[in-house]
């Protein structure tokens, strides 16, 4: 699933990043701020005005992203 | 010792504490500029080590890798290899990290070694590290890594110490360069777990008490709450605690004024030095305590973390009007001057996002305006009180820096309708933790804006309010003329031709007069209507206020203040546009959409608020 669809507060792993169109550098921005497959992350805040931007959770840092730029963020919800 | 100093350079991620720990070292012995053609500040200090070892210390700016597609990034990476034209490549790259966020901060340190210079990290903030219970194995870092670990706390008073005692003694020896180009980026990223661990202990990810400030500060209703109480107390504040500090200066000039003018003989010189400097300068000065309360809070915001979430409240919004969330940082800025405002955009990495929130910044009150909203503020609207605990000035005050952010709103979002370029544009913006604002940081920072503020009005201000003095005391009346002598002169006339153009908006001749040097400096305008007026009056600020009470109607000082708020701005931030944009095009749209809005606010305010006088 998407990033920009995991629910506030649900654990989930980081699958990929994927550029939106040849040599995004979104993507390539997202994945040198620590989106590389396996991290964990976790939506912790989501913006008061059309529920964007959202705050990411990722390591110990804490992103502010967009719908549309976490939306090329794929991440895997693990079963506990 | 050497004989020249050790060049150090401080790269790091940003929020890595790494200009706190610039600070901590080089205290107030910094020089700022800018780096050649570009605006990017070039911090540069000076410390000498217990052993009388002298060096050189460089600022460079914040950057999360060296893929750079900002001129930031582009030039910590030259400056950091020697390839940036005039600056040597440093002796020693000093990487600061912050230990309780390894896990982005360690990639970059990778990245920086791989460049195979001599390297130091600085494990920074490692008090706050403590505190949470992260434990770093720091021995076994510097083993696999390969290049020397310190710990610093720049907040500290002696936090730097081991840094110190580390470029005190040998040089490190350069790290090897990764000559096939090393590991990919992806893999970068395995190194930086593989050391996480093998050093780094955890028992929390985040810090609990920022997960508890977030909780309200981010909040959808609260938080939107929180950051408008704070943005109103901000402005009360400013008016309340600048104007007995103002008073007091205006007083003392008066004083030093009258004192002058006792050992001078009558005569122009006299008159120069009585009512040009003392009266003119005094005026001015006397508004750097509201500026300074206003730098005051504006820093404690930066400091402490806040700021970055007002921009992610405030994302959406400015979206909406083609700006982005971090437009809010250069656009506060504004508030005190749009120059630093306009560079300060360089954060913004998109060229839409960044062109749209530089034509709207000079619309923010810059404080420059300040002194020209508070004189006719304090002149025309009655001191009371409403519903008891606002004051009335204050809300006048309130209202004028309101009238400027929905200007901006509204040209944002005309710009965002007549743009051909609808492509999507980044956020990206990193929410560090809370800190405790250092009064050291704070004081730095406060004397640097002070400083530039104070370097402008020495040089610009002073030669405009001589050449203000002796256009309006030259020509002298003819014999047996019966009108003020300011009416015969050069200015006199300059005043009477603007007048028609100034007419319609309730401008006399004396207000579009002071209109020509406010356009090389806006707070110029009291100092140009404090000349004019000096003729018959006192040169300090309650002096001057009574002579525009006496002299306009309150309709014409309604359209004053609108139209300093919209009106085209100072020379120097035009030219700061053309600097940052390199096009004189944009300049022109600059200058010409805000005259326009400014004229027929000014118009509609004149005309309406007449009908109610």
């Amino acid at each position: 699933m998407r990033l920009s669809d995991l629910p506030k507060g649900a654990p989930a792993v980081v699958d990929r990043v994927d550029d939106a169109h040849a040599a995004d550098p979104i993507a390539q921005r997202l994945r040198d701020l620590g989106f590389v497959d396996g991290e964990p992350v976790r939506v912790v805040a989501i913006g008061p005005v059309g529920a964007d931007p959202l705050l990411i959770q990722i390591g110990s840092t804490r992103f502010a992203l967009r719908r549309t730029e976490a939306a090329r963020v794929t991440v895997r919800q693990e079963a506990a | 010792m050497s004989a020249t100093a050790l060049r150090i350079a401080l790269v790091g991620n940003p929020n890595c504490g790494k200009t706190a720990l610039f600070n901590l070292l080089t205290g107030g012995r910094q020089k700022v500029a800018n780096y050649a053609g570009v605006t990017i500040e070039r911090k540069e200090g000076r410390f000498t080590t217990p052993s009388g070892r002298v060096l050189q210390i460089l600022d460079l700016p914040g950057t999360y890798s060296f893929d750079a597609n900002s001129p930031d990034e582009q030039i910590t990476r030259d400056v950091l290899e020697g390839n940036y034209p005039g600056e040597a490549a440093p002796d020693l790259i000093v990487c600061v990290a912050d230990a309780t966020n390894l896990r982005l901060h360690l990639r970059f340190v990778l990245e920086v070694k791989r460049l195979g210079r001599p390297v130091v990290l600085a494990l920074n903030m490692m008090d706050a590290a403590r505190r949470r219970g992260i434990v770093i194995d720091v021995p076994e870092l510097q083993r696999r890594l390969g290049i020397p670990v310190v710990e610093t706390v720049a907040v500290k008073r002696g936090g730097a110490a081991a840094l110190v005692e580390r470029v005190d003694g040998d040089m490190p020896v350069a790290a090897a360069a990764s000559l096939d180009d090393g590991p990919s980026r992806a893999n970068l990223h395995v190194q930086v777990r593989e050391l996480l661990a093998a050093t780094v202990s955890m028992p929390r990810q985040t810090a609990e008490l920022d997960d508890a400030l977030d909780r309200w500060a981010l909040h959808p209703v609260f938080g939107l709450l929180i950051l408008g109480v704070v943005m109103f107390l901000v402005f009360q504040a400013v008016y309340a605690a600048g104007k007995p500090m103002t008073d007091l200066i205006g007083d003392g000039f008066g004083w030093l004024g009258d004192h002058a003018a006792a050992s001078l003989p009558v005569g122009p010189i006299k008159s120069l030095v009585v009512d040009g400097l003392f009266g003119g300068i005094g005026t001015v000065i006397g508004f750097l305590p509201e500026i300074l309360v206003l730098f005051f809070f504006i820093l404690l915001l930066e400091e402490s973390g806040y700021l970055p979430r007002a921009a992610f409240l405030l994302d959406r919004l400015m979206m909406s009007v083609g700006l982005t969330g971090r437009s809010f940082i250069p656009l506060l800025s504004s508030f005190a001057c749009a120059i630093p405002g306009i560079m300060g955009t360089r954060s913004i990495q998109d060229p839409r996002d960044r062109l749209a929130t530089i034509l709207v910044a000079p619309l923010m009150t810059c404080s420059a305006r300040l002194p020209v909203y508070a004189l006719l503020i304090g002149a025309f609207i009655p001191m009371h009180h409403v519903l008891g605990i606002f004051n009335l000035q204050g809300l006048v005050l309130f209202a004028l820096y309101a009238a400027g952010i929905l200007g901006a709103m509204a040209v944002g979002w005309v710009i965002k309708r007549i743009h051909r370029d609808k492509s999507e544009h980044a956020l990206l913006m990193e929410l560090p933790s809370y800190r405790m604002p250092k009064p050291r940081d704070i004081a730095i920072g406060l004397w640097e804006r002070a400083s530039i503020f104070l370097k402008r009005l020495t040089g610009v201000i002073l030669a405009l309010t001589i050449i203000m003095w002796a256009i309006s005391t030259f020509p002298g009346p003819p014999a047996g003329a019966t009108g003020p002598a300011i009416d015969y002169s050069i200015a006199g006339y300059m005043g009477h031709y603007l007048q028609y153009i100034f007419a319609p908006l309730g401008f006399n001749w004396q207000i579009s007069l002071s209109l020509i040097p406010a356009f090389a400096a806006r707070e110029t305008a009291v100092a140009a209507l404090a000349t004019v007026y000096a003729v018959g009056g006192d040169s300090d600020t309650v002096g001057l206020a009574h002579a525009l009470a006496a002299n306009f109607s309150v309709a014409s000082a309604l359209s004053l203040m609108v139209w300093f708020a919209f009106a085209p701005q100072c020379m120097s931030t035009l030219a700061v546009i053309r600097r940052e944009t390199h096009s004189w095009r944009n300049v022109a749209i600059s200058f010409g959409y805000m005259f326009v809005v400014a004229y027929v606010a000014s118009l509609l305010t004149y005309q309406i608020a007449r009908l109610f006088a």
